[in-house]
């Protein structure tokens, strides 16, 4: 059964995680590196729990955060509870259990009343517990410390192996083995009976009555099996940032979490990954340049949708058909893909360029020095600005409806390519 | 003779209409027996009814010695009754191997683990090859079932329905929109199926039916109005006005 080919088919991947989970703070090395890629790990398990619902199993929330929250707050009052000597010791390693068991017991219980049905309704009642649960946060002073939350310092009783993960590069590696853990315990359940018929209830919930099974109850055990990873997450969020606040229970989370699965691509199982890494990557780096982030992500959200409903890792996938067959089958492709990824580029530019002046005018502080996009500064009181973004990003918008059908049909052509050779 | 299943003076009513008008009817142990009628005579409703889809208005429907009168579908099938759909009803973006084994997972005593592989499960293995190879689809295991032919998808019904290995089997239409070549095929495969087993089969293609069946019922408008033979069907003077002389094949 282990012969070497399939070794490296099965657990090659797993093992390419792992050593670049290992290498990437000697890579990146900056401190502002190490906290990215930390909350990277953190949102690649919680976005993988959130797909195990909306990929594999067909519900649309708008409330996961909540396990996510929730653990935290757990976490943090834990760890301040060790502290004051209230609670008994724990390891903070271990600390992800508790987190995912918290996440466990309160998906669990919403998980009973939401699951029944399936839909639109299960979306609503996960925007209602949702906002319920934001609301209790700000309410309940005693617990959530209201609007600014709570805080602790995870370096707490004896030290085991030397760690204290008072070093952000600790909290780093705890994090990468926890992802790795993780994401193989997810990736195991999609082929577990529970996986398939999660699967299958996605697909068609009413066919699995008639072959056993009540769909509610898989629905439910989904939920559930989702919120104890999406709690583990959360309780990393919190050993990582030692605070947590309503922000992480409510949609603000709910909704970055449903971006971070859809635009990596909720049809695959690693699609989650590459979303987290991309969002949390913009995110970290665009918040510095731009106020317009928030605006910028919706956009790229909208975009996938309408044109890539299969996401990133869809995109990825539909050229499997063809490698598998030839890699020198994709040479032809090259050449119109880059024209549509550089019509994309330009027309992009002329919109960021628009939305920076009208931000800058509107802004309060739009007074009289000159503005400075992509390097060039401008005086943003005349129209030469205006016009020639304007410009651009109609060239841009011009350029994209021409190069998308040569890009589309370089694609059929490859993809029959590819059949015809695979018929023979 | 035991009933394997019994319907006894069951109504069904969508809103004002009653589209099932008091049926009685016993389906014998081991038989094959066939429910004919015109279009929209009530028969995939009558399935439903049995099979746990819709609650029944009034009436009693047994499966042998239980009372399955509105129990919810997943039970009656775990009481060994399995049934397939007029309109092909699967699991669209999974392979159609997944397909099969869903459709075992649950009889086989796997139902709702998370905690083993069903890939490493022996009886689920054994139970999904011997299936796809009796349905004629081991050589497209892995394609998506939405991805199969029209005549593919309807073999891969059958192989859903059987896979749990219940007894008593309702097939509703299964050879619906086939050729004459997969007609013959279809019909050799219900008849493997369903040996030792008790079926129950709603089929418009009277060869087919005087071919296979046991016994028939004639459902016109919500009503049984006869059950025999084929011989006695064939010769039912009322059978023949109200149906058989109107859509003689
Ligand atoms: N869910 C439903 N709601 C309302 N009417 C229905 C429903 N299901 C079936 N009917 C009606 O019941 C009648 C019988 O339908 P059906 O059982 O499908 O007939 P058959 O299978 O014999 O062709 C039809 O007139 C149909 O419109
Ligand atoms: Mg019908």
């Amino acid at each position: 059964m282990t012969a070497p080919g399939t070794f490296v088919a099965r657990y090659g991947i797993w093992i390419f995680g792992a050593v670049l989970l290992l290498i990437m703070p000697h890579v990146f090395t900056s401190s502002f590196a190490l906290n990215l890629m930390s909350q990277m790990g953190v949102l690649i398990i919680f976005s993988l729990a959130y797909n195990m619902l909306l990929g594999q199993g067909g519900m649309l929330s708008f409330g996961h955060a909540i396990y996510f929250g929730l653990a935290g707050y757990f976490t943090i009052h834990y760890l301040n509870f060790v502290y004051d000597d209230i609670a008994p010791y724990i390891p903070v390693s271990l600390f992800p259990l508790l987190g995912g068991c918290v996440g466990l017991f309160f998906g669990t219980l919403v998980g009973y009343v939401s699951t029944r049905r399936a839909g639109t309704t299960f979306a609503m009642i996960s925007l209602g517990f949702g906002e319920m649960v934001t609301a209790l946060t700000l309410i309940l002073v005693a617990i959530f410390n209201g609007e600014d939350g709570i805080q602790t310092d995870r370096v707490v009783g004896p030290e085991p192996l030397g760690i204290s993960y008072g070093p952000n590069i600790e909290v780093y590696y705890l994090i990468a083995v926890w992802v790795l853990v993780a994401a193989a315990a997810m990736y195991a359940l999609t082929k577990t009976p529970f996986g398939r018929m999660s699967n299958a209830v996605r697909d068609n919930p009413e066919r699995t009555e008639f072959i056993g099974y009540n769909s509610q109850r898989i629905r439910w055990l989904a939920f559930a099996l989702s919120s104890f990873f999406a709690g583990l997450a959360g309780s990393l969020h919190a050993i990582n940032f030692e605070h947590v606040g309503f922000e992480q229970v409510s949609a603000l989370t709910s909704g970055l979490v449903l971006f971070m699965a859809y635009i990596g691509g909720v049809g695959h199982f690693a699609g989650p990954v590459i979303g987290a890494v991309l969002i949390t990557f913009l995110n970290g780096t665009l918040t510095t340049y731009t106020e317009a982030w928030q605006l910028y992500l919706g956009v790229l959200f909208v975009a996938v949708i309408m044109f890539f409903p299969g996401g990133l890792a869809g995109l990825i996938i539909m050229h499997q058909p063809i490698w598998r067959i030839d890699t020198r089958l994709l040479a032809p492709l090259t050449v119109p893909y880059l024209l549509f990824i550089g019509a994309l580029l330009v027309s992009l530019i002329g919109f960021i360029g628009l939305v920076e002046l009208l931000i800058y005018k509107t802004s309060r502080l739009g007074a009289a020095h000159d503005l400075t996009i992509f390097g060039i500064t401008m005086d943003p009181s005349g129209v030469v600005p205006w016009i020639s973004f304007a410009i651009v990003m109609a060239v841009g918008v011009y350029a994209i409806r021409k190069a998308f059908p040569v890009a589309a049909g370089a694609w059929n052509t490859a993809i029959d390519q590819a059949r015809a050779r695979a018929a023979q | 003779m035991n009933a394997a299943l019994q319907l006894k003076d069951v109504h069904k009513s969508f809103g004002k209409t009653e589209i099932i008008r008091g049926v009685d009817l016993e389906i014998r142990e081991g038989e094959r027996h066939a429910v004919i009628g015109p279009n929209g005579a009530g028969k995939s409703t009558l399935y439903n009814l049995i099979s746990g889809r819709f609650p029944v208005s009034s009436g009693a429907i047994r499966l042998r010695d239980q009372d399955i009168t509105n129990r919810s579908a997943f039970e009656i099938n775990r009481a060994g009754l399995c049934r397939s759909f007029q309109v092909t009803n699967l699991f669209h973006r999974m392979s159609v191997l997944d397909n099969v084994r869903c459709g075992a997972l649950f009889s086989l005593g796997h139902k709702y683990a998370f905690w083993k592989f069903v890939s490493r499960q022996k009886d689920v293995a054994e139970r999904a090859d011997d299936i796809l190879e009796r349905i004629g689809l081991s050589g497209k295991r892995d394609w998506p079932a939405g991805m199969l032919s029209y005549a593919d998808q309807r073999a891969l019904e059958l192989g859903v329905t059987i896979a749990g290995g219940g007894d008593v089997i309702l097939l509703d239409e299964p050879t619906a929109g086939m050729s004459h070549s997969e007609i013959a095929q279809a019909v050799a495969l219900i008849r493997r199926i369903s040996t030792g087993k008790t079926l129950m089969i709603v089929e418009h293609d009277m060869g087919v039916v005087f071919d296979l069946a046991d016994r028939i019922s004639v459902l016109v408008y919500g009503e049984v109005i006869a059950t025999g033979t084929p011989e006695e069907i064939r010769n039912s003077a009322q059978v023949k006005e109200a149906y058989l002389g109107t859509e003689a094949t």
